[in-house]
């Protein structure tokens, strides 16, 4: 089935922001209310990627877990304008070592 | 191991035999396919981390390059320059098979209208760069949330996949192996004492006519 999506951005209003400009709707969030906002963006089921800021992505283990099983939407952490936290890389290692039963991937 | 809690007789021990069988082939294609599924995983995910660490490197400078055009300008007149962008993402978003797993399969149909819908002399030129840098990422950003995207239930199914595999291995295949090995046991056990009974009979027919 092909349909088409949207993309979205949830983080802090200056990493958001850039991303507004190339047609992505931006929800400004925080620690406290993120999960409640990317849960409502997935019940909408409108939108294809939405892409998520590492420090956010962080405070929300379980809820990413559990959300890499669908197949849509793809949730992308990214590094916020405040930098790289390393959660990204972290998550690719964590995928070879379920897969695998361990970190192969080397550095 | 526990055998399986089924009557000893004929019946069943055809009706296990099947189930054995059918569970060797079922291990031996379900083994093929875990092979071939972490083949593929490791193909993906090395794609996944190259990808990752070019994004993450690019996207640093695009936002930081933002973020500077934002502090030599001043806040409302960036925020209203973009506030109501024009250009528009369309993105097909379908679905293929790995390995029987339905991955996204995502097209990029191209933006649409105008990339820098305000006007020139409200903001700075750096802010025009730094728009322009990250629409020029936008393509690789979407490429790489597919790929993870695939390899997150990669890496689940997987899993599943060697659980399935374990359990026929260890708990499926030797239960059935067992109770075969039970029901023939009894059976045997049935025919002998048959023949010793049927033996004590002749005999004692022979004593009582001896007699």
């Amino acid at each position: 089935m092909i349909k088409s999506g949207k993309l979205a951005v949830i983080g802090d209003i200056d990493s958001a922001l850039a991303f507004k400009a190339i047609g992505a709707e931006t929800f400004e969030a925080d620690f406290s209310d993120v999960k409640n906002v990317l849960m409502d963006l997935v019940k909408k089921d409108e939108y294809a990627v939405v892409f998520v800021t590492e420090q956010l992505a962080e405070t929300i283990p379980e809820t990413m877990e559990e959300l890499k099983n669908q197949t849509y939407p793809c949730i992308l952490p990214l590094p916020s304008c405040a930098g790289s936290t390393g959660y990204g890389a972290k998550s690719i290692r964590k995928d070879v070592e379920k897969a695998i039963g361990a970190d192969i991937l080397g550095d | 191991m526990a055998r399986l809690n089924v009557n000893p007789t004929r019946m069943e021990l055809r009706r296990v035999k099947d189930r054995l069988q059918t569970a060797v082939k079922g291990h031996k294609l379900l083994k093929d396919k875990s092979d071939e599924m972490v083949r593929q995983f490791m193909l993906l995910i090395r794609e996944n981390k190259r990808m990752r660490e070019e994004v993450e490197s690019e996207l640093a400078v695009a936002l930081r390059s933002f973020m500077l055009a934002r502090a030599s300008s001043d806040e409302e007149s960036v925020e209203q320059a973009i506030s109501m962008p024009s250009c528009r993402l369309d993105v097909k978003c379908g679905e293929k098979s790995v390995m029987g797993v339905d991955v996204p399969n995502i097209e990029i149909s191209r933006l649409e209208g105008d990339l820098l819908p305000y006007a020139f002399p409200s903001v700075t030129g750096e802010l025009d760069l730094s728009i322009a840098r990250i629409s020029r990422l936008t393509e690789k950003l979407l490429r790489l949330a597919e790929v993870e995207k695939t390899c997150n239930m990669l890496a689940n199914e997987v899993v599943k996949n060697r659980r399935r595999v374990n359990a026929l291995e260890y708990v499926m295949i030797p239960d059935c192996e067992e109770t075969i090995k039970y029901i023939m046991m009894k059976l045997d056990e049935n025919e002998r004492s048959t023949q010793i009974r049927l033996m004590k009979v002749k005999s004692l027919i022979e004593n009582a006519e001896d007699i």
